[in-house]
């Protein structure tokens, strides 16, 4: 076991992060188009603009644009003032225009962050850098058929200019659980923007990690050491000298298996004293592995420059103010005040802000509790009302939040029982449970609780176990 | 009365007068077309059928009273603006079968204005070039000479208006391609600001530069097309909001005042039998009370390098959808210019050369801006030759990949610098070869430039100067 973790020890991951996530515009980047085309007929959401006909011309959306920026403000970025478009040169026949209109070195936003924990089970914070986010349209798509008994390859242009967001994260990840929070956080936030469904099986997210290890350098070994515990000396900041790029995963799961996959794939390789080939690889989910899909012996020249047929943006400090204060409140936020307001575990706030429809539910069932004036136990109600919701996974479609508590109170009303009887059954009881009472009188005053439970076993009703308790210790003495 | 004589004020005149009808105006230019095109290869297309039922169209709006401002005027359009329906090829066999499904904002205003197309003007292929010679489909003849070059781009566009063929024509300009084959031919020539004509629908060029305009007999029918394409189009992001002025109302005001601005930086290398005709052209402005200014600007020969790059650059990006997969001939039906230009602008966009070339250039081309920002504060326009040269024979752009740049030297300043010109006549040299003479002014300073040209046509008669055909 110790020797495991040693060997664990001589790599770190070095994980970085490239996320699309495509917007729910009404039309599409640059063009008045539809762009929700998922499922539709080939090539009826199309135009001379994102055909990429000769002389057709961009015009940016600027709602795409604006959400794009919302983006970059929730994940803590900077805006910068000046930004523009590129082109970025390449050639795929699902590629309309030979090139495709991305950001270069001005993208909308730059520098934020999203904080996940260091570990399962860890409440340590760890801040995952995000290097940029910047807009560009989405390509084409090939279709694979046989027609007339040939194989052909088809192009579809419906989701050719659909706006796409990418977001780019600096190689801060350390292990595979850390980059499943980010993505879960990721897509909760895109969709409480309300900027896009994040539906993983349309494939509005797709996610490419690239991952390395770097060889954590052991000074105390060298010097003949055997203490394990000391803090390994390591180059920090120094990056590996090769990075596998896992592309166009569709799932979180599929991410975190690759991940894995490729950190154990390169321990074997580095232990052998050699270096990971630089290449792009696909996750390949019926062999649960990745394949090796081209290998860049050094980066694509996509010769970018200035998007011509589009003028520079700018925007004025007050614009990013107006877009800033119009950001609604923040899973990571909603969190914390459900935490303090409610008195909930950061467990149930978590599971209650994953959907803004059921934090909204949850805090719509708060209100219409305290507004019918039902006494908040010690404020315990709208953790019961969490409870209640996350344990008994009440239908929130078909409860309104109001009959939700109708069902709560019901359930959990406590018996109006009058002492009398209550005592009676407390005498049956005490009767029909001579060796429990012995052992409450020799002192094991645990006992108690068993007695109060077969009270109320034998009431048959809820009623509140303090009283139960009291009643029975004043017969007892 | 010979109808093909007609400038587009005249026809418009007598057309509404009903002394003519569309259709017999549209007759006379599809006859001149078909006795002098086979010589002349001005147009790649011509659409006879169309235009004739346009016409007869036009006749009726007439007919009900209905006024617009090209109502039944047989106009040709260069071959790089997308027509609905009717096959656009930009001279390039690459396009040889390409029929877009869409107008271009140009062409589309036109249609408004109540235009009947004759057909698709001749050009270099996809614009790339100052002499006509890169077409795919044959080498235009200047008209004045046939053993010449009419210039280029725009060089159909050019040679059908100098022949009479077209009542005006529709050209667009990178850095010369409308004022200089408008030079060579003899007419008439206007390269509005960049951002001020719609380039949507107009197969691209170098998108930074591409302008289109009106190449026509008078200046005034300049005035008159400007009028119709200037302004903002919600297709094309660089258009400008900036609303356009009254080009046609305007174009006889007065120019009392004027400084006019000269530079020798612009005379080096000018053809001294040009260079005569310009300086007499600068003392009829001198008569008509024009101060006369020397400045100095920075040498045209930087622009040549600046453009080099800049245009390069764009086209290889600008050619790549060319790919053979969707519509079109493939590849390999690319001319040697466009091959040449792909090269050239893959290079200077390549990784480890970009800072070298394209951002260098980028910044010479900021300087060539602000040199003429400060050039405008002394002046209110600029005036030089259009060309070094007339008209050169034919063949001569062959084995010279730099010629357009060449013939193009004193106009690819003020185009890198997104400024607005117009091309006049001003004789002929002793071979009988136009003369042109151009006005440059700063940004949305159309109406500016089109007086001044005015003036000089009302005060001299090289404008109606005819080739004999």
């Amino acid at each position: 076991m110790k020797n495991n973790d040693k060997q664990y020890n001589k790599y770190t991951p070095v994980i970085g992060l490239e996320v699309h996530v495509e917007l729910k515009t009404n039309s599409k980047m640059f063009c008045r188009c539809s762009a929700d085309y998922f499922g539709n007929k080939p090539n009826t959401h199309t135009c001379p603009v994102c055909l990429g006909l000769p002389g057709a011309l961009p015009v940016p959306n600027k709602t795409a644009i604006e959400w794009c920026m919302k983006i970059g403000l929730a994940l803590n970025c900077n805006l910068p003032l000046v930004s523009k478009f590129d082109r970025k040169n390449y050639f795929y026949p699902d590629l309309a225009k030979g090139y495709q209109i991305s950001q270069y070195d001005e993208p909308f936003a730059l520098g934020g962050y999203i904080e996940v924990f260091k570990e399962k089970g860890s409440q340590e914070i760890k801040k995952i850098g995000i290097t940029r986010v910047h807009m560009e349209e989405d390509t084409g798509k090939l279709v694979h058929e046989t027609v007339d008994g040939k194989k052909v390859s088809l192009i579809d242009f419906n989701r050719s200019g659909v706006p796409l967001v990418e977001i780019v994260t600096e190689p801060d990840f350390e292990n595979e659980y850390q980059v499943v929070q980010y993505l879960q956080k990721l897509q909760k936030i895109v969709r409480y923007l309300d900027v896009s469904n994040a539906d993983m099986e349309k494939g509005d997210m797709r996610l490419e990690p690239n991952i390395s290890l770097r060889t954590i350098h052991h000074p105390e070994q060298s010097e003949g050491s055997t203490d394990s515990s000391a803090k390994p000396q390591n180059d920090k900041f120094e990056l590996p000298n090769y990075k596998v790029e896992v592309k166009n995963i569709n799932s979180f799961r599929f991410v975190e298996k690759a991940i894995l996959y490729e950190i154990k794939r390169h321990q074997e390789i580095l232990d052998k004293g050699e270096t990971p080939v630089q290449e792009t690889r696909g996750w390949d989910e019926a062999h649960q592995r990745t394949v090796s899909q081209r290998i860049k012996e050094e980066a694509n020249d996509y010769r970018y420059f200035p998007e011509p047929d589009i003028p520079p943006l700018k925007w004025t400090q007050n614009y990013i103010e107006q877009l800033k204060s119009s950001l609604p409140e923040l899973p990571d936020q909603k969190i914390k005040r459900f935490e303090k307001d409610f008195a909930l575990s950061y467990y149930d706030a978590e599971i209650l802000t994953r959907d803004i429809l059921l934090a909204n539910y949850y805090e719509e069932a708060v209100k219409v509790n305290q507004e019918l004036g039902i006494k908040n136990q010690e404020n315990k109600y709208p953790k019961v009302i969490a409870n209640w919701i996350i344990n008994k996974k009440v239908d929130t479609e078909k409860t309104p939040p109001s009959q939700l508590i109708k069902q709560i109170t019901q359930e959990t009303k406590v018996s109006e029982i009058s002492d009398e009887d209550l005592n009676s059954i407390i005498d049956t009881v005490i009767s029909e449970n001579k060796k429990a009472v012995d052992d409450f009188k020799k002192g094991h005053e645990n006992v108690i609780m068993y007695l109060v439970g077969q009270v109320m076993k034998t009431a048959r009703q809820k009623i509140a176990p303090d009283r139960v308790k009291s009643l029975l210790l004043a017969r007892l003495k | 009365m010979d109808l093909h004589t007609l400038t587009l004020t005249q026809a418009k005149e007598k057309l509404a007068k009903k002394e003519i009808s569309s259709v017999e105006l549209t007759r006379a230019y599809l006859d001149r077309i078909k006795t002098l095109d086979q010589k002349l290869n001005a147009f790649v297309t011509v659409t006879e059928d169309e235009a004739l039922k346009n016409a007869e169209h036009a006749d009726k709006l007439i007919a009900h009273g209905e006024d617009l401002p090209l109502l039944g005027i047989p106009l040709a359009i260069k071959d790089n603006f997308s027509t609905k329906g009717i096959r656009t090829t930009a001279s390039s066999k690459v396009l040889d079968t390409y029929v877009p499904p869409f107008d271009s904002t140009v062409v589309k205003r036109l249609k408004d204005a109540g235009m009947v197309m004759l057909g698709k003007a001749n050009m270099d292929a996809w614009a790339h070039g100052s002499s006509t010679e890169t077409s795919d489909f044959g080498t235009t003849k200047n008209p004045w000479n046939t053993d010449f070059l009419p210039g280029g781009s725009s060089g159909g566009s050019a040679a059908a208006v100098a022949a009479n063929e077209s009542v005006a024509s529709i050209g667009s300009e990178t850095a010369g391609s409308i004022r200089q084959p408008a030079s060579w031919c003899g007419v008439v020539g206007l390269k509005p600001t960049y951002g001020r004509v719609s380039r949507y629908g107009v197969v691209a060029m170098a998108s930074s530069t591409d302008s289109p305009g009106p190449i026509t007999k008078t200046v005034e029918d300049s005035a008159r097309i400007l009028q119709i394409l200037a302004g903002v189009d919600v297709h094309d992001a660089t258009t400008s909001p900036t609303q356009p002025e009254n080009y046609v109302a305007a174009i006889r005001d007065s120019i009392q005042g004027i400084t006019i601005g000269i530079s020798d930086d612009y005379r080096e290398g000018v053809d001294p039998e040009v260079q005569a005709k310009i300086d007499e052209a600068i003392k009829v402005y001198e008569r008509l009370g024009a101060k006369i200014k020397n400045i100095k600007l920075f040498s045209p020969k930087y622009a040549i390098a600046v453009y080099t790059i800049l245009q390069r650059s764009e086209v290889s990006s600008n050619l790549a959808r060319y790919d053979g997969i969707r519509y079109g001939n493939d590849r390999s039906h690319f001319g040697d210019e466009a091959k040449r230009r792909v090269m050239l602008g893959t290079y200077t966009l390549s990784a480890g050369y970009y800072d070298a070339y394209y951002k260098k250039a980028q910044k010479v081309r900021t300087i060539i801006v602000e040199d003429f920002t400060t050039a405008f504060k002394d002046v209110d326009i600029i005036i030089s030759a259009t060309s070094p040269s007339a008209a050169l024979p034919l063949g001569s752009s062959k084995n010279h990949p730099m010629f357009g740049e060449m013939a193009d030297i004193l106009v690819e300043p003020s185009s890198i610098a997104g400024l607005p010109g117009i091309n006049i006549p001003v004789g002929l040299t002793q071979a009988g070869l136009p003369v042109g003479m151009q006005i440059m002014g700063p940004q949305w300073s159309e109406k500016k430039i089109l007086q001044v040209a005015q003036k000089f046509e009302e005060e001299t008669e090289f404008h109606t100067l005819k080739p004999s055909l």
